[in-house]
């Protein structure tokens, strides 16, 4: 009978911690920590991806620091938490990030019964197939009987086999939990053919051996929304997070890039005036800094910018804008007006 | 002229040690319930705010993925319940064959250990340090990335005349069909396991009445393996083989064993052996060496000894920490998520937790599902256990 007083200690603090994590907002948390917690992808170039520095780069670790210079002024008051496609909306839901950007696609499920919230569209992907040149195949449709790698707990795996039984075609998945062991198996002969975003095709072709061997199948067989996520239940945060991404496709519809904020804030167009918080009180708002756009705007930059730069002609994917134009170029980036 | 008696004062009640100790019992028991409920509270409650599903509906809806490895029926419509029987008995199959081989594996190493053969039980401890130093997790990386992915494409296919196949797809062997009548040959066999059953029980009554010995071995054999044969023969060989062949990217027909479940299985059966040989080690020396020299003075020779005399008497030490092993064996067939293995973690707590999000219910099948396994291990080791006990007499 002396063990009772550490058993009973214990239990009263188990109780009380828990206790604590009950309370508060996700943005109350996010300003008393002084960071943001956002969740990336475990390496993807392009979307995601850690340099020999360690320094992470991509579209998705630029709308986590775009958020970051909204909230704090600050684009690098972040920490990242590399996923797999299997553990992110887990690591979302039980409150490990705040925000999930890592190449995830918005549909009805994720948005109501998994409890999240999409945020907006950073990419308009579309499922395809990479394969080897030798196997002499050029269309999907030509796929009967090939063994498949694709991710585990994508919704790239259910489209797989939807497509499959739809054109009435056999196929064997191999699934794995990382992008990387996919690739691999590709190239190792383990599976015929790689599915993925077409985004993600492009980024894993250049991380193969020979990339000039591998061929992308023109096929597209589904619509990909590619967005930030955010839990249920602080609609703050989510205006917050939902506008970054409007400001920034904003700034590009407008002129305003990284280069040339400052000089723009002396333009007298009334939209410019509003994102840059010359003229109006849009920071009182979102209870930010009244230049809190044009903040994003100049340590960030305009959707353009960041899409040139991570995937586009800036960088070695040299993927086109093609529905990621914007919509008076004749693609679907649109955003509602800054008023 | 009496001392007045010293009767102690009847201590008051919370120092009756008996007394203490029930109330020390319903403290600890109502903070354990109040716990769990708390949590239990908490997750709910968390659930709700955040707008989650939660309930084990999810489980008639349909899946929409495919599997690679199924040992029942299942498509992409079949339901996430079936998911979890498909995903199950893939973990069951990969343990039951991993402690089966590792079994083998272990009692052979664990007796070459102790040969009086240099090279024997040099290899044998060769091979013990080797496997039992490694981490599990990077000897099935090595068996999958390194060995199996050596091998060939499927047009380059190693093979044994037209029927087996081995690529880095799998290993590919001819599947049988069973026809009509085939029903006899198991009759057969029915009746050949009988027959044998009632010669070996004669034949022991009459060594034991008479000394006279019976070639029991030969004889059961040829019947069991003579008898069905013949059925088979006369019933007009209702077997049809379906052999595998290459069209377009895969080969097709056959059974195919995937690299994935081989390089597993060979890790965990080649890991788990090793301790199993070391524990067959133990026992066998735990067994008093005048049992052996006994035994060789009534003139059996060493193979007798050691299957007569040492085995069933080492067999009592070496059971308890052989359940272990197999227990051990079979939580971690769970690694089979790192190299993509179907089995329940990956398939079920995996893939199924992230299409519906349903984290907790999932884990929760999931723990239940290897506690049972664990626990029925463990219940069939204990009875296993009991029946080899020493007999007092």
């Amino acid at each position: 009978m002396k063990s009772w007083k550490p058993l009973a200690a214990v239990t009263i603090l188990s109780l009380s911690a828990i206790s604590v994590a009950h309370a508060g907002t996700t943005l109350e948390a996010i300003k008393k920590n002084g960071f943001i917690k956002c969740g990336i992808s475990d390496g993807l170039p392009g979307f995601s991806f850690a340099d020999e520095k360690g320094n992470y780069s991509g579209i998705d670790v630029d709308v986590c620091r775009a958020i970051a210079a909204a909230l704090f002024g600050d684009a690098t008051k972040l920490k990242y938490t590399p996923l797999t496609a299997k553990e992110r909306l887990t690591a979302l839901q039980s409150g490990e990030i705040d925000v999930l950007s890592r190449n995830t696609t918005w549909t009805s499920s994720r948005d109501s019964a998994q409890g999240l919230n999409f945020a907006g569209v950073t990419y308009y992907d579309g499922q395809g197939f990479l394969v080897n040149k030798k196997l002499g195949v050029n269309s999907a449709k030509k796929l009967d009987g090939a063994t498949v790698c694709v991710q585990a707990g994508t919704t790239t795996e259910l489209n797989l086999s939807d497509y499959f039984r739809a054109s009435k075609m056999k196929f064997t998945p191999i699934t794995y939990d990382k992008s990387d062991e996919s690739a691999k198996s590709l190239e190792a002969g383990r599976c015929d053919v790689l599915t993925s975003d077409q985004s993600q095709l492009y980024a894993q072709r250049i991380k193969l051996a020979k990339p000039d061997e591998y061929v992308v199948l023109p096929e597209v067989i589904s619509k990909e929304p590619l967005g930030p996520v955010v839990r249920h239940g602080d609609d703050d945060w989510f205006d917050l997070v939902k506008w970054t991404l409007y400001v920034m496709v904003n700034a590009e519809e407008l002129g305003v890039n990284s280069k040339n904020v400052e000089e723009m804030k002396k333009s007298t167009n009334p939209d410019v005036k509003r994102l840059l918080g010359v003229e109006g009180d849009k920071g009182k708002d979102f209870g930010l800094a009244n230049d809190w756009m044009a903040t994003v705007i100049k340590q960030v930059g305009n959707y353009g910018e960041i899409f040139d730069r991570n995937v586009g002609k800036g960088s070695p994917l040299k993927i086109e804008r093609g529905l990621n134009a914007l919509w008076n170029q004749g693609g679907l980036q649109y955003a509602p007006p800054v008023r | 002229m009496s001392e007045p008696a010293l009767i102690p004062a009847k201590p008051p009640f919370w120092n009756n040690p008996q007394t203490r100790a029930i109330a020390f019992q319903i403290i600890a028991l109502t903070a354990t319930v109040v716990f769990g409920w708390y949590i239990f509270d908490n997750a709910q409650s968390n659930l709700r705010r955040l707008g989650i599903a939660s309930g084990f509906g999810f489980l008639d809806s349909s899946s929409g993925f495919d599997i690679v490895q199924t040992l029942i029926p299942y498509s992409s419509s079949s339901s996430y319940g079936q998911v979890f029987w498909v995903a199950l008995l893939n973990t069951l199959l990969v343990s039951a064959l991993g402690i089966v081989l590792a079994t083998l594996i272990g009692f052979l190493v664990g007796i070459a250990r102790l040969s009086k053969n240099w090279l024997i039980s040099r290899l044998a401890l060769a091979y013990i340090e080797t496997f039992r130093n490694i981490p599990l997790l990077l000897q099935i990386f090595f068996w999958y990335f390194a060995v199996l992915r050596a091998m060939p494409a499927p047009r380059q296919s190693l093979h044994l005349g037209e029927a087996i196949y081995l690529n880095i797809r799998g290993l590919y062997v001819p599947h049988p069909y069973l026809q009509a009548g085939f029903s006899w040959v198991l009759v057969a066999l029915v009746l050949a396991v009988v027959l044998a059953w009632r010669i070996a029980r004669w034949a022991h009554r009459r060594q034991q009445a008479t000394g006279q010995q019976f070639p029991i071995f030969s004889v059961t054999l040829a019947l069991l393996i003579g008898l069905p044969l013949l059925t088979f023969w006369l019933a007009g060989s209702p077997l049809v083989w379906e052999y595998p062949q290459l069209q377009g990217f895969n080969f097709r027909g056959g059974w195919v064993v995937i690299p994935e479940m081989a390089s597993l299985l060979l890790a965990l059966s080649i890991y788990t052996a090793t301790f199993i040989a070391e524990i067959v080690r133990s026992g066998i020396q735990a067994v008093s060496h005048g049992q052996t020299e006994a035994a060789f003075s009534l003139g059996l020779n060493s193979g007798q000894t050691l299957r007569l005399v040492v085995l069933p008497q080492a067999l009592r030490v070496i059971i308890p920490p052989l359940t272990n092993q197999y227990l051990n064996l079979t939580k971690n067939s769970s690694l089979a998520a790192a190299i993509g293995y179907p089995d329940l973690v990956s398939s079920f707590a995996g893939t199924v937790l992230n299409q519906t999000g349903q984290a907790i219910e999932c884990i929760a099948i999931t723990m239940a599902v290897y506690l049972t396994i664990s626990l029925l291990i463990s219940l069939l080791m204990n009875w296993y256990n009991r029946r080899a006990l020493l007999v007092e007499r």
